[in-house]
């Protein structure tokens, strides 16, 4: 499949008054046409300030772009002048809020929101971007549209508000859509909603998505691949099942372990000990090894390199250098491995190992 | 919007009642009044001066009739100005003192609009520093100091503006104003610098930026009236100040203002004139701050429909 | 993404164990709340120099009337209106005691045969300026510390007891204050100065009777904020006494807006102090203060600047080093800018 977006080698850093953090430390991914791509990891491991960098909207006197590419349609967006960017920004790629609450402006009518996009990027008179604005309304299913285009924010309530956001990301049809963590501020049956929501738009209209989340039952629900981030690093990437049902880093396994699961029984839910590392210094090898119990010498040495698992999987961990020694991976991921053809642990295969 | 409007007036009613009854007492209190205090006059004449002043009558009554003329405008006559009537003098004076009063709001508030749009523009640069230091001399030095500065500077050394007095046309008012107007255009840069720096960190200003809106339609068309608004609320404060400052300055500068005639009246004791000042005075205050609440929620849609609504 | 391994030599891969509290090691020293906006004001230039500047003045404003070698209040005709002479710079041709005089520069200290110095100069009364000035800042300042201690001590009793009360005490409470909010300052002030004999007392009342209003205010804000706060609720649940939750818990969350609504009531009360001064409410000669001095010094502006330009270029140093002050401490106790 076509790519749409291409991030290679990204090293981003913060300047602060403590000293320089380096927030991205080598990011590389890629976008292909039409997928829902999910990047996942917990807060602060930079997978808000991927996007926003791909976005361009950090702020420019405290952020610095080490390293590395952004490839858009043959254009590296890291060495665009303000003006190139703002022609991109709400045409080509678009972006969604955390917070609806607080991602419109109090004092504008919302139609006035949703025509700037399409004023500012499409050559429509007004009426015809008013006219766009309604049939946005409508498409993510805002009742009378008409009458509530002339309403200001606060008459709106976190879903509307949401589902508005959503109309002006879309209002230019963009290739690349990016939603950061769009539905944890909502009620869980809102939740639900705007996640139908998206997904039906994204049939309708053929956007490429990049869906940041810390949710993996939203990942699940609806990302065709995964992105895990940890300490500014993608530390495995892959499509959703095989994160899901054949994760190979350490740190995925914790992420799914800690997952609340129906069908296995457990007394305790597993937590990953530790905090992530302090970006001002972070630690050499492997970020993830002071938290592992799977951490080898080597892991305190040296980052290590992505190691294919599949054509679509890869995870950045020492456990899959072919002499590394073979390791037991937790309960629940044996559990989910079991049912993954090609893992180890697969089933009907080998006839059970373990349990 | 009408129960609440109904409800400030109410308020309004009553402040300026309770003033009258405090000024009222506090007259009262008063060591010695200028009639008794004056040698030429014997016990009969003192007597029908203080009956004709109602002064012979029981607190009370005094009170009462005080209160009844207070509400139809009529504050006595002045012992300064040889029986004028206070309420004419007032008026009398009233126009240099607006005149002053509303160039100096409209240069400050929009000086400082200016000057506060730049800092928080050019956040932490020369401009910034520039227009904050601004901000802190006008904030900090005292309207009567900055006054004496300029009439001197300007008016005496420079030579090329009127001293002082009301007779040269607008150019008299140029320096006036000026004095008056570094009040309210400091605390406006300063209220608006931070306001802007504010708007510009919330999301729906990283959203228009989302949205490929440029540097300057994020400024205007999205910060600028966020950051807007909020000034009203400080317009009652910078009203205060104004006619605080307008003392003092037109003090200095000879203006032929209420300002100028109030500490002439302060300084010889004009009880009556005192007293009619500051009840025009508290009705102009509790004016502007009940006008600038109802504007506020004119400006703002969030509090215009939810007052609306209910 | 490659799939040819380098060779790594077997140890490379020995189980290391990792002990899950080695990673919550706290890289940053800890700092309570009070060493943390230290730090954060330390780094505000202008709110540094501006404590210099204030100790500065302070300490000047006790020690400079005792070091000058005259007295504050002694009038000495012969030696009125004299320009200021200091030692060691009047060989710099800048404060020898040259004035105006009938247009042309005479040195006035020759020509009225004074032989001692005189470092800002006398009044018009011949009244040594320098003392003035500094005997001057010391009421300013005072009226301004006390003015500023009852309106904390008054609005920071009102304000909490309306709200940690709350309910109808509340009720009344704040309907006492919007209508006192609506006095404008200035009337109030002016006709307490009236019925009042002038003087420090008089000028303290005047301003504080409704200065601890805007104190009040904020002090119920944020009780108001903190005490439905889960911490609180916590303290409650576990047993703490009222009291012990306004002084473990509350207090200590109001404290910083307090301070900071301190340094600000200061300069606004010393600037008041100066305005009743000079509209002939203030002190009266010989007591001092900065008011009354600008309020002499400005009647002779046209032809003895100096005595004008002291105390003012003093009050203003004093007003801004206040505000400065003020600034940098709502920046370094402000939460809200923590980054």
């Amino acid at each position: 499949m076509e790519k749409i977006l291409e991030v290679k080698n990204l090293e981003l850093s913060f300047h602060t008054f403590a000293g320089e953090v380096k927030a991205i430390r080598g990011v590389n991914f890629d976008l292909k046409k039409g997928e829902t791509l999910a990047i996942v990891g917990e807060s602060g491991s930079g997978k808000s300030v991927t996007t926003k960098a791909i976005m361009r909207l950090l702020p420019e006197s405290s952020s610095e772009f080490k390293n590395g590419q952004i490839l858009f349609n043959g254009k590296d967006l890291t060495k665009l002048t303000d003006k190139e960017m703002q022609k991109i920004r709400g045409k080509d790629i678009s972006m969604i809020f955390q917070d609806p609450m607080t991602s419109l402006n109090p004092t504008m009518t919302i139609g006035k929101q949703i025509m700037e996009p399409i004023l500012k990027h499409q050559n429509v008179a007004k009426s015809e971007a008013q006219k766009m604005a309604i049939d946005l309304l409508k498409l993510v299913g805002m009742p009378q549209p008409e009458q509530r285009m002339k309403q200001y924010p606060h008459q709106f309530s976190g879903g509307q508000r949401q589902r508005i956001v959503i109309a002006i990301a879309l209002a230019c049809n963009p290739k690349i859509l990016i939603a950061d963590e769009p539905t944890t501020a909502l009620d869980v049956t809102i939740q639900a909603q705007i996640l139908e929501l998206m997904k039906d738009l994204q049939k309708k209209i053929d956007t490429s998505i990049i869906f940041i989340t810390h949710d993996l039952g939203v990942v699940a629900n609806v990302a065709d691949r995964v992105a895990v981030m940890y300490s500014g690093k993608i530390v495995e990437i892959g499509t959703v099942d095989e994160i899901f049902y054949n994760p190979q880093h350490p740190y995925t396994w914790g992420l799914l372990s800690s997952m609340p699961s129906l069908d296995v029984q457990e007394e305790k839910l597993y937590a990953i000990p530790g905090t992530p590392p302090d970006l001002l210094n972070p630690p050499k090898g492997d970020a993830f090894a002071l938290r592992s119990e799977y951490a080898m010498q080597i892991d305190m040495e040296e980052t290590p390199p992505f190691f294919k698992v599949s054509d679509t999987h890869y995870a950045a961990t020492w456990l899959l250098h072919p002499d590394a020694p073979e390791v037991t991976p937790p309960a629940t991921i044996i559990e989910r491995m079991k049912r993954f053809p090609n893992s180890r642990y697969y089933e009907s295969a080998n006839g059970g190992i373990l349990k | 919007m009408a129960k609440y409007i109904l409800k400030r007036v109410l308020y309004m009613i009553l402040t300026l009642f309770l003033i009258a009854t405090f000024t009222f007492f506090l007259m009262k209190m008063l060591p010695g009044s200028p009639i008794a205090s004056s040698p030429k006059l014997t016990h009969e004449q003192l007597a029908a001066v203080e009956a004709k002043y109602g002064l012979d009558k029981p607190l009370p009554v005094q009170y009462g009739i005080y209160m009844k003329k207070m509400v139809q405008l009529d504050f006595g006559v002045s012992y300064q100005f040889k029986g004028a009537n206070v309420t004419e003098l007032i008026i009398n004076r009233a126009g240099p003192s607006f005149l002053l009063g509303i160039q100096a709001l409209i240069l400050g508030t929009i000086g400082g609009i200016i000057l506060g749009m730049i800092a928080a523009l050019r956040q932490n640069t020369v401009w910034d520093y520039g227009s904050t230091l601004i901000a802190i001399f006008g904030i900090s030095i005292p309207s009567f100091v900055f006054a004496s500065l300029l009439q001197y500077w300007i008016g005496v050394k420079g030579g090329f503006l009127p001293v002082g007095l009301w007779e040269n046309g607008w150019q008299s008012s140029i320096l006036p104003t000026i004095a008056l107007a570094m009040g309210p255009l400091a605390t406006s840069a300063r209220f608006i610098r931070t306001e802007m720096i504010e708007v510009l960190g919330t999301d729906y200003i990283t959203l228009a930026k989302a949205k490929g809106a440029s540097g300057l339609e994020i400024a205007f068309k999205h910060a600028f009236r966020n950051a807007l608004i909020p000034l009203i609320t400080v317009m009652g404060p910078l009203a205060a100040g104004l006619v605080t400052g307008s003392l003092v300055v037109e003090q200095i500068f000879a203006i032929p203002g209420i300002g100028e005639q109030f500490v002439k009246a302060i300084n010889s004791s004009d009880y009556s004139l005192i007293m009619g000042t500051t009840m025009f005075f508290s009705v102009l205050l509790i004016l502007v701050i009940f006008i600038v609440d109802i504007l506020y929620g004119i400006v703002d849609p969030r509090i215009r429909l939810t007052g609306g609504n209910k | 993404m490659t799939n040819e391994y380098r060779k790594l030599p077997p140890e490379a891969f020995k189980h290391v164990h990792m002990d899950g509290s080695h990673s919550e090691k706290i890289s940053k020293p800890s700092l309570n709340f009070w060493q943390d906006a230290w730090l954060r004001i330390r780094k505000n230039k202008a709110a540094v120099v501006s404590i210099f500047v204030l100790l500065f003045i302070i300490l000047m404003s006790f020690i400079g009337p005792m070091i000058s070698p005259h007295d504050f209040e002694t009038q000495e005709i012969t030696h009125a209106n004299l320009p200021p002479k200091v030692p060691g710079l009047e060989k710099l041709g800048i404060f020898d005691g040259t004035g105006n005089m009938g247009g042309q520069k005479v040195n006035l200290y020759e020509m009225k045969n004074v032989d001692t110095y005189y470092w800002f100069g006398t009044d018009g009364l011949g009244r040594d300026m320098f003392s003035r000035v500094w005997k001057g800042t010391q009421i300013s300042l005072l009226i301004a510390l006390v003015a500023a201690v009852i309106d904390m001590v008054i609005g920071v009793a009102y304000g909490g007891i309306s709200a940690f009360y709350g309910g109808r005490v509340d009720d009344a409470m704040q309907r006492i204050v919007e209508i006192l909010y609506g006095i404008p300052t200035l009337i109030v002030v002016i006709l307490m100065i009236l019925v009042m004999d002038p003087g420090i007392v008089a000028i303290i009342i005047a301003i504080s009777i409704t200065g601890w209003i805007g104190m009040s205010r904020i002090v119920r804000g944020q009780v108001l904020k903190f005490k439905n706060q889960e911490f609180v609720l916590a303290a409650r649940t576990l047993g703490a006494s009222n009291g012990r939750i306004i002084k473990k818990h509350l207090l200590p969350n109001v404290m910083a807006v307090i301070i900071i609504n301190t340094m600000f009531t200061i300069p606004s009360a010393i600037f008041f102090e100066a305005f009743l001064s000079f509209i002939g409410l203030g002190l009266q000669s010989p007591d001092a203060s900065l008011g009354t001095l600008i309020n002499d010094g400005y009647k002779l502006i046209q032809f003895q600047p100096h005595i004008l330009a002291i105390p003012a270029a003093i009050i203003s140093l004093l007003m801004i080093a206040f505000n400065l002050i003020g600034d940098g401490l709502r920046d370094a106790l402000d939460p809200k800018m923590k980054d």
